[in-house]
């Protein structure tokens, strides 16, 4: 582990502080921040100053504090949301590619349907249906991301199912689980591990799209996203405080995707 | 100086500066005007290195460390790529292993011929047709007016590699440098290959390196011959003298791999082990395997030869149960066989087993060689904790590995390990039959001598019953007890070894044997005066 991370290329290694900082902050949140989340501390869209660093919100609450719990939220969900997307999504592809035949034919066109609707206005639709509210929300985006994961997972799985040592333990009578964990999976996990990142990022960035047009993660919560939008009016007078929770997901978002094309270059090169 | 090409001291690395692989530790060869010359190694031997470096040209990552190329009194090395272009396809000429990855896919034929003569001002495009159609005639390709005028995948393997001799030799070079241009194609359609680029050479006074790691073809082709081992030359000689009496150990060992045989036993009969009846099978709607009726003594090799196409591993995937048959019956000891695999009990899974031809693909990289071959042990005979270590590596010693090697991942071994390791997975679900798909085709001959042996040694010891499918009939009268000869999935022939090579029935089985290359300068000349005699005999 230790020796990996040595071979890391300094902009993976920037892009990993970055991220475990987020993570740390996002975990000790109610200990670092110097607020709670939702306190209200002053009036409304007070400037910087010694007792409020990044100023107050639209609702006079601590800006940096809602920043701390902000990473809690955002990242928090958006890792859950991701997981459950690539649970599920890699499960079917690989089983898929396994089994091949009809069950193939049948998810493969579901998931087409899925992919045949723009995302956003499907996830608008979807969340209209079911009401906005944080389960939903994270339902709804896991449902729409197990498509693109479902079918990186097949195409990688297909390369794999035909090898002679798939059907070698296929011969040994080897069950379908087993196939999947010990046979096919660890031969995709890096292509895997390098989507996730990817994926990460938009699940991310969809959760704070979401939330700025406020179908997301609902007031009082904090989130970048949502924050953006509370304190948009600001820009207009020239101040630069909505700026820094969408600089938040910027820097975020960057920094895994220097993480994951380490990965990706790391995955390609054990190919050859 | 009559020399077209003259290298000397010729050395070529890879990788860091500092620590360099080193391909070709200084290497010296001559060539004349009009000659021959092969190169023989085995794989790594720095072969194919040594064709392009003739040309002045290596590989991305590969560089020149030192020594001389001089090609007409033309030094290469050092010269710019626009010089080294014009001499390209003008004057050296270059044919690879793979024609069908060669030809671009997307061009015809004769637009891909036209390109070189055009670019290097030879002839023009109708110049260049009218060339390449007379010399797609005199390659003795079918329908030469027309061929030219389809896609690379609208012509087959042999044709294809005929087609691309006729393009190295559109600017009428004075080299041509053959990377194994026969060794992805059926014997029987090597030999017409070989025949058609031995005239072609010969009629323009062609000087060519043919590399090659098959010593019998090579000694068809060559006027003399040079074997290569770890980038360094171990002899060169003419091909008479070299093949009369070579004088290094190595090259010795290399020619000695061809006169293997099993030791001589009891060829008492055997009771049968598998016994197919009526078996059809095939893809969907295409059938593959038309009504076969087979069988298989126990505790003996039976060898199922024929082209690519013919059927062979469809048989293979019949038996272990990965294609249920469309129609008829196999019968293990009298029993039917289970065709679906999903529904064979643990014992016939157990008692059936498979080697496979690629050792690359047939090991799972991700796993440890221990956690390959524990998997079966616990699997198949439930021994666990030290039992399964113990049993573990006493299969590695009966494969004769290293037990050191089982904590690596397959990537850590080469190709005959590998191989050795498949073995030792089959054997340890100890079973009574191994189906062992080209188990020897992918290696180097010496490695696959070393498997032979083992097989051989491990029917011996252990009584197994081999299925041994292959398209090498040298490897088949090595080994094999008994030969099934399939030919678009009908059986022509099936007999004992001796019964099949002694004195075939069928004209397609002795055209086969035919085809297959001797270490004999001679061969190819009186193979081909056969070949005519039995088309002349069939058309009348």
């Amino acid at each position: 582990m230790v020796k990996l991370l040595k071979s890391a290329p300094p902009t993976a290694i920037a892009g990993m502080i970055v991220l475990f900082a987020v993570l740390l902050t996002g975990i000790l949140a109610p200990l670092v921040s110097p607020y709670g989340e939702t306190q209200v501390v002053g009036g409304a869209y007070q400037p910087w100053s010694r007792a409020h660093p990044l100023g107050t919100d639209n609702l006079g609450r601590d800006m940096l504090s809602r920043m701390i719990y902000g990473a809690r939220n955002t990242v928090g969900l958006a890792l859950l949301t991701t997981g459950i997307a690539f649970s599920v999504g890699a499960f079917l592809g690989m089983f898929a590619a396994l089994r091949s035949g009809w069950l193939d034919e049948v998810l493969s066109r579901m998931v087409d349907v899925l992919m045949a609707v723009p995302p956003l206005i499907l996830a608008l639709m979807l969340l209209a249906i079911v009401g906005p509210s944080i389960p939903n929300m994270v339902g709804v985006i896991a449902v729409i991301y197990v498509a693109p994961v479902y079918r990186l997972a097949r195409a990688a799985a297909m390369n794999v199912v035909g090898l002679d040592f798939v059907e070698a333990a296929r011969l040994r009578g080897e069950g379908t689980f087993r196939l999947l964990r010990r046979e096919i999976l660890p031969n995709i996990g890096s292509t895997l591990i390098a989507e996730f990142g990817v994926r990460f990022c938009f699940v991310f960035l969809f959760i704070a799209a979401l939330s700025f047009l406020g179908i997301g993660i609902q007031p009082p919560t904090a989130d970048w996203g949502s924050m953006v939008k509370e304190n948009a009016t600001l820009i207009t007078f020239g101040d630069i405080t909505p700026l820094i929770p969408a600089g938040a997901i910027a820097l975020l978002t960057i920094a895994i995707n220097l993480i994951v094309d380490w990965m990706l270059h790391r995955a390609s090169g054990l190919k050859s | 100086m009559g020399n077209l090409l003259t290298i000397r001291d010729l050395r070529l690395e890879a990788g860091d500066r500092r620590d360099p692989v080193v391909i070709l530790k200084g290497i010296n060869l001559d060539l004349d005007r009009g000659e021959v010359l092969g190169l023989v190694g085995e794989s790594g031997a720095g072969k194919s290195s040594a064709g392009l470096a003739a040309m002045g040209f290596a590989r991305d990552g590969v560089r020149f460390a030192g020594g001389s190329v001089t090609f007409d009194d033309t030094e290469l090395l050092g010269l710019s790529r626009g010089e080294l272009r014009k001499l390209h396809g003008k004057r050296i000429a270059y044919v690879a292993q793979s024609a069908a990855a060669s030809f671009n896919p997307s061009m015809k034929l004769i637009d891909q011929y036209s390109e070189a003569p055009r670019l290097h001002g030879v002839a023009s495009r109708a110049e260049a047709e009218k060339d390449a159609i007379a010399l797609y005639r005199q390659m003795q390709l079918p329908d030469p007016e027309e061929i030219g005028f389809r896609y690379p995948h609208q012509v087959s393997g042999g044709q294809l590699q005929r087609a691309m001799t006729a393009m190295a030799m559109a600017c009428r070079p004075d080299l041509i440098i053959f990377d194994e241009p026969t060794t992805a194609l059926d014997v029987t359609t090597q030999i017409e290959v070989l025949g058609a680029i031995r005239d072609i050479v010969d009629q323009y006074d062609t000087a060519a390196i043919y590399i090659t790691h098959d010593l019998a073809v090579v000694s068809q082709m060559a006027d003399r011959i040079c074997v290569m081992k770890d980038g360094e030359e171990v002899e060169t000689a003419t091909t008479r003298e070299m093949l009369d009496n070579p004088q290094q150990d190595y090259t010795r060992s290399l020619w000695a791999v061809r006169s293997f045989r099993r030791p001589a036993e009891e060829t008492k009969a055997s009771e049968t082990l598998i016994r197919g009846q009526g078996v059809t099978a095939g893809y969907g709607k295409a059938t593959v395997l038309h009504d076969l009726d087979f069988t298989i003594p126990r505790g003996r090799t039976t060898a199922v030869v024929g082209e690519s196409g013919s059927g062979k591993s469809t048989l293979a995937r019949v038996l272990a149960g990965l294609l249920p048959p469309e129609a008829g019956e196999i019968l293990w000891r009298d029993a039917p066989l289970e065709p679906r695999l999903e529904k064979r009990d643990a014992r016939t899974l157990r008692n059936i087993q498979m080697i496979y031809q690629s050792a690359d693909t047939s090991l799972n990289p991700r796993h440890t060689i221990r956690e390959t071959l524990s998997r079966p042990v616990t699997k198949f005979t439930g021994r666990r904790g030290r039992k399964l270590r113990a049993r573990v590596a006493e299969l590695m010693e009966l494969v004769d590995l290293d037990p050191a090697f089982l904590d690596r991942k397959p990537g850590e071994l080469s190709g005959g390990q590998k191989q050795r390791v498949g073995i030792a997975r089959a054997l340890a679900a100890e079973p009574e039959f191994i189906v062992c798909d080209e188990v020897t085709s992918a290696l180097d001959q010496l490695v696959a001598e070393g498997i032979l042996k083992l097989l051989v040694r491990l029917q011996h010891d252990l009584g197994l019953t081999f299925l041994f499918i292959t398209h090498d009939l040298a490897t088949v009268e090595a080994i094999a007890h008994k030969v099934i000869v399939l030919k678009n999935g009908r059986i022509v022939e099936q007999d004992d070894r001796d019964a099949i090579f002694g004195d075939p029935q069928e004209t397609y089985t002795k055209r086969l044997l035919e085809s297959v290359p001797q270490m004999d300068p001679d061969w190819l000349t009186a193979a081909r005066e056969r070949e005519r005699e039995l088309r002349r005999r069939e058309a009348s």
